[in-house]
Formats: structure tokens, C-alpha cells, sequence
């Protein structure tokens, strides 16, 4: 009886909470509707098809494992795909967020319309989307190309190197290419993050024996900026393992022997390419779970540290 | 005078003032230069692009690329006024409706207590990962579900939704001191009059933020994809059909990713101390 009462007690309760703060949801509403149609919906939608063999035109069947078994253990390119998106992210995630932490604190030591220059100057590639034609005339295979003529002319080599398509130098160039167009919101939220360090405390450092600017960051500034490195270390997983349209355009789809194909990549070639949509959703879901994964476990570093 | 000068200089050497600027500079280079020789590489006549080896610099700067690449785009069947107009009609729909939708869902997030607010807060966070284009498959089947395909609908409603803009309102307006929000409800101020008096004018730089973000987003995404017809294309996607196709040269693919890159970074450089503001709020407290 008494379990019974509470509990309709509390739905009353509830209700009244709701009604008291209908202003909150009525604000809360356009954006939420949105969010769940254009965010959360995709997300259910590739978890629940990835069980189907949804081809977008015939109703779906559910074929219940089927997908990630063949993903396993039938999908050689798939394998690669992991591979190259691991090496990938592990290399340019965590090259690029120290990059952004170190360039963020060098740039802030200067003065200030030397930092304002400098700052647009490092942001302005992961913003300039148009430019990545001029890495392909960089990369260029024959003589003409920038690298190349560079490089046969100073006696480095003596024929030009096919950059982009021999598989020795793709994932180099796909990773330079990376890197160079990764210095985004990460990069700006530490710049800012050190501007707003409170600046009695390296005078408070210095008093109690901080020597030089590499202590006075490890020390002083490193614990203070912990908020601005926890976002930094999501804006880096969620880009560094999305990779996938910078290969595509530099070295082709499908990439020479597969050397640059990313999870991405293999994505689009059995949804748009193959419309095999359930499998295709299928590789979507275990990289979201990989994403997630990594997320805890980088968050749970940081924050422990 | 001298002891203030003593304090900025702090544990800060004349060497490793140098070092820092020179390493700067050396990297910056490295940052700089494909920006660099897209512009070089747009300047230059055809005499000069298909020399060995290729030169850093231009001797005769022409606007021929330009003129040429305007050419090829006047002559595909859609005019280029049009690929501009929608453009500029996307950019501003989603920059305007993308800050009031955002910006009146951080609120109650930021300053009101409401049943499962936390549920949802989580739910946003988490999303935060997502961001990429991690979910493009899913989303592309959902907004054909929803008819959005080829209309100007699909190029705008994602842009709304996007959580780090939500995210990033919501953290600058942590900061509005609660006895100000207070005192407008004491002078007997509802919540979407305090909204639009008190809150949205205190976040100036962040709403500002998100609109340049916001710009940038529909700019670099383009229309390639979810748009097929012609007439509703974005100016960027027509730029790049053009200079990938074959009839394209170097020089004029040169010229169409200077014009890309122009706007974001032009508005970068006039908001740089807002994004800078806003970012510094940025920050994820677990």
C-alpha cells in the first residue's frame, strides 16, 4: 500500500515538476527535436539495421549476426581498413593534440599582434577547406610536382616518386596531410585556455622555486587548464577517427592495394558504392563502439592524472 | 616602471624567447605554405606553371585563372549568381536559426533546473564524439526517409542540430551571475523576456562564435551528396565539379580553392578575440 502511494506520489510530483517548468522544455524543445532526429535517430538506426540486410529499397530482414560475422571473419579488406584507421588515429590524435597543447603555449608567449598573426596562421588550414587540390600538386608523381622537382633537383633522387600511389609513401603522405589541417577547435580552446591561467600564480611558482617556463607549464599551468584538455581530447578522438575524406581525395577510392582505405572509406563503398546498407551500417557501429571505447579510456587517464 | 618590466619577464630567458619564436616561424612556414603556393600557383600564367623546376614566386601575375575559371562556371547551365545566392541563402538561414534554436536550449540547460535535465545533458556530451562524419551513412538514410534530399531543408536542419555549438552557448552562460537573472525575475521578467534582455546580450561573443563556426560548417561541407539538381547546389560543390573535371588546369583549380578559402579565413581574422572568449569556456568540468 505504502509503496503503491509513494510511488503514485512521485509521478504526481513529477508531474507538477513538469508542469511548474514547462517554460524549460518549451525552450528546450526545437533543439532537442533536432538533435534526436539528426543525431540520436542515426545512431539507433545504424545500431538496429546493422542486424538487417537493408538494401534501401526491399524491407528489411533481420539476419541477426550475420553482418559482423562476415565483418570478422570473411571481410579481409575490412581488416585493413582497422588497421589503417588505427594507425591513422594513433598516430595523428595524439601527435596533433600535443601539437595543439605545445603550439597553443609557445604562440601565447609572444606578443600580442605577433600572436594574433601567428594564430591565424596555424588555424587557417583546418579551416580552409578548398586547398587540399594544392597537396595533390604537391604530391604530384611526375617531375613537375613540387616535392619531386625539389627533390630531383638537390640530388635527393634521381626519378620522381609517386607519392600517392606507391604504398610506401601513401600513409606518410595521407598522416602529413592530416596533421597539417588538425590544429582546429582543440587548438583554440587551449589557446584560450592559457590566456585565462590566473598570472599571480607563476609569481606565487616563481617564489616557491619554479626555474623555467617548462616547469612553470608542467607545474602550474598543465593542472589548471584540465577542463579545456578534457574537451581537446574529444574534439581530437571524435576527428581523428573519422578519417577518411582526406585519403579518399588525396590517394583515390579505393586506394592503391587498399593502403589508405579507412573505416570511413569502407563504409561509403558498401553504402553508396554497393548499397549493401545494413552491412554498411554494421562497420558504422563497431567503429562508433571503438570511438566510445577510446573515449573512456583517454577520459579516465586524464582525469585520474 | 623596472619592477613591472622584471615581472612580465618571469622565468623568461632572451634564448628561449628566440628559440620559441624561430621554431614558430619554421613551423609556421610549414603551416603557411600550401596557402602560400595556392595563391603563387593561381597567379601564375600557363608559361609559368609548366616550367622545371616549378618557382615559389610568380613573375607575371595574371587574373587569367580567375577569369577563366568564372568563365567555365557561366557557361554550365546554372548561372553563377545562383550557386552564390544559395550559398549565401543556407549560410544565413542556418547562422540565424542555428544561434536562436542553440542559444534557447542552453539556457534552460545552462541556468534552470528541470526534470531529466541531466539524463539529457549526458545524453548531449556523449554526442559530442560523433561529431565527424562518423554517422554520415545513417543520417543520409535518415533525411531520405524524411524527404529532405534535394532541398534546401537538408543543407540547413543538420546544421541546427549541431551539439558543440549548443555546447559552447551553454558554457559562456555558466558564467552570467545568477543574481542578475534573479533580478530581472524579481522586476517581474518571464523566462523568454530575461532570454532575450539579460542572457542573449551577455553572450555576445559566443553567439558570435557559433555563427562564424556555423558559416564555416556550411561552407566546407558543401552540397556534395544530398543535392542533385543543379540549380540548388552550393557555390563551393560547383567550384570543385568544375576543377575536377577534365577540361580543368592546374591553375584554374588553383584559382577555385583561393576563393574557397577566402571567406572562412577572412572571418576568422575579424573574429578572432570573440572565438577566443568563447573558447575559453570551452572546457569539459567532470
Amino acid at each position: 500500500m505504502r509503496v503503491k502511494r509513494s510511488f503514485s506520489q512521485r509521478l504526481k510530483d513529477n508531474g507538477k515538476r513538469i508542469k511548474a517548468d514547462r517554460a524549460c522544455y518549451f525552450m528546450i524543445a526545437p533543439f532537442m527535436l533536432l538533435f534526436i532526429t539528426f543525431t540520436v535517430l542515426p545512431v539507433a538506426a545504424a545500431i538496429g539495421l546493422s542486424f538487417t540486410d537493408f538494401n534501401m529499397l526491399q524491407t528489411p530482414n533481420f539476419v541477426g549476426l550475420d553482418n559482423y560475422r562476415t565483418l570478422f571473419l570473411n571481410d579481409d579488406v575490412f581488416i585493413i581498413a582497422v588497421k589503417n584507421t588505427l594507425i591513422l588515429a594513433m598516430v595523428t590524435g595524439p601527435l596533433s593534440y600535443i601539437a595543439c597543447y605545445v603550439f597553443a603555449w609557445f604562440i601565447n608567449e609572444l606578443p600580442g599582434k605577433l600572436r594574433a598573426i601567428m594564430t591565424v596562421v596555424f588555424y587557417a588550414p583546418s579551416i580552409s577547406g578548398g586547398v587540399l587540390t594544392i597537396w595533390t600538386y604537391i604530391f604530384s608523381g611526375d617531375r613537375l610536382g613540387i616535392l619531386n622537382s625539389f627533390l630531383v633537383r638537390f640530388g635527393f633522387i634521381d626519378a620522381p616518386i609517386q607519392w600517392l600511389t606507391d604504398t610506401d609513401y601513401m600513409m606518410t603522405c595521407c598522416i602529413i596531410v592530416q596533421l597539417w589541417l588538425s590544429l582546429g577547435t582543440s587548438f583554440l580552446s587551449f589557446m584560450a585556455g592559457f590566456k585565462t591561467v590566473d598570472t599571480t600564480l607563476y609569481e606565487a611558482g616563481a617564489i616557491d622555486g619554479v626555474k623555467n617556463r617548462f616547469q612553470e607549464v608542467w607545474f602550474l599551468t598543465l593542472p589548471q587548464m584540465k577542463p579545456q584538455l578534457l574537451f581537446g581530447a574529444v574534439m581530437q578522438i571524435a576527428s581523428s577517427f573519422a578519417v577518411g575524406a582526406i585519403p579518399m581525395q588525396l590517394t583515390g577510392f579505393p586506394s592503391t592495394d587498399y593502403a589508405t582505405h579507412t573505416i570511413i572509406a569502407h563504409v561509403q563503398d558498401y553504402g553508396s558504392t554497393r548499397f549493401e546498407l545494413g552491412y554498411a551500417c554494421a562497420i558504422s557501429t563497431v567503429l562508433l563502439l571503438v570511438m566510445l571505447l577510446v573515449n573512456k579510456v583517454v577520459n579516465k587517464v586524464l582525469v585520474d592524472n | 616602471m623596472r619592477r613591472i618590466r622584471i615581472h612580465k619577464q618571469l622565468n623568461r630567458s632572451h634564448f628561449g624567447n628566440f628559440t620559441i619564436f624561430f621554431g614558430l616561424v619554421a613551423v609556421g612556414v610549414f603551416m603557411a605554405l600550401p596557402l602560400y603556393l595556392s595563391i603563387v600557383t593561381s597567379l601564375k600564367p600557363p608559361e609559368e606553371l609548366f616550367i622545371f623546376p616549378p618557382r615559389f614566386y610568380v613573375v607575371n601575375p595574371t587574373g587569367k585563372n580567375f577569369s577563366e575559371l568564372f568563365q567555365l562556371v557561366t557557361d554550365t547551365v546554372v548561372p553563377l549568381s545562383r550557386y552564390l545566392f544559395n550559398s549565401i541563402f543556407v549560410s544565413v538561414a542556418s547562422t540565424t536559426f542555428g544561434v536562436i534554436i542553440g542559444a534557447m536550449a542552453a539556457y534552460p540547460f545552462a541556468k534552470k533546473k528541470f526534470l531529466g535535465r541531466e539524463t539529457m545533458w549526458k545524453l548531449i556530451m556523449l554526442t559530442l564524439l560523433f561529431s565527424g562524419g562518423v554517422t554520415a551513412l545513417p543520417s543520409y538514410i535518415i533525411k531520405a526517409k524524411l524527404g529532405l534530399i534535394d532541398t534546401y531543408w537538408v543543407l540547413i536542419l543538420p546544421q541546427l542540430a549541431s551539439t558543440l555549438h549548443m555546447f559552447l552557448m551553454r558554457q559562456f552562460m555558466l558564467q552570467i551571475p545568477d543574481v542578475l537573472l534573479d533580478a530581472a525575475k524579481i522586476d517581474g521578467a518571464g523566462d523568454m523576456r530575461i532570454f532575450y534582455h539579460v542572457v542573449l546580450p551577455n553572450i555576445k561573443p559566443a553567439w558570435m562564435t557559433v555563427m562564424v563556426l556555423t558559416f564555416m560548417s556550411v561552407w566546407n561541407t558543401g552540397s556534395a551528396g544530398v543535392i542533385w539538381s543543379e540549380p540548388l547546389k552550393l557555390l563551393p560543390t560547383a567550384l570543385s565539379q568544375i576543377t575536377t573535371a577534365a577540361i580543368s588546369r592546374t591553375g584554374v583549380a588553383a584559382a577555385a580553392s583561393v576563393l574557397l578559402m577566402v571567406p572562412p579565413i577572412v572571418s576568422f581574422v575579424v573574429t578572432q578575440s570573440k572565438m577566443l572568449q568563447t573558447m575559453a569556456h570551452s572546457g569539459i568540468k567532470d
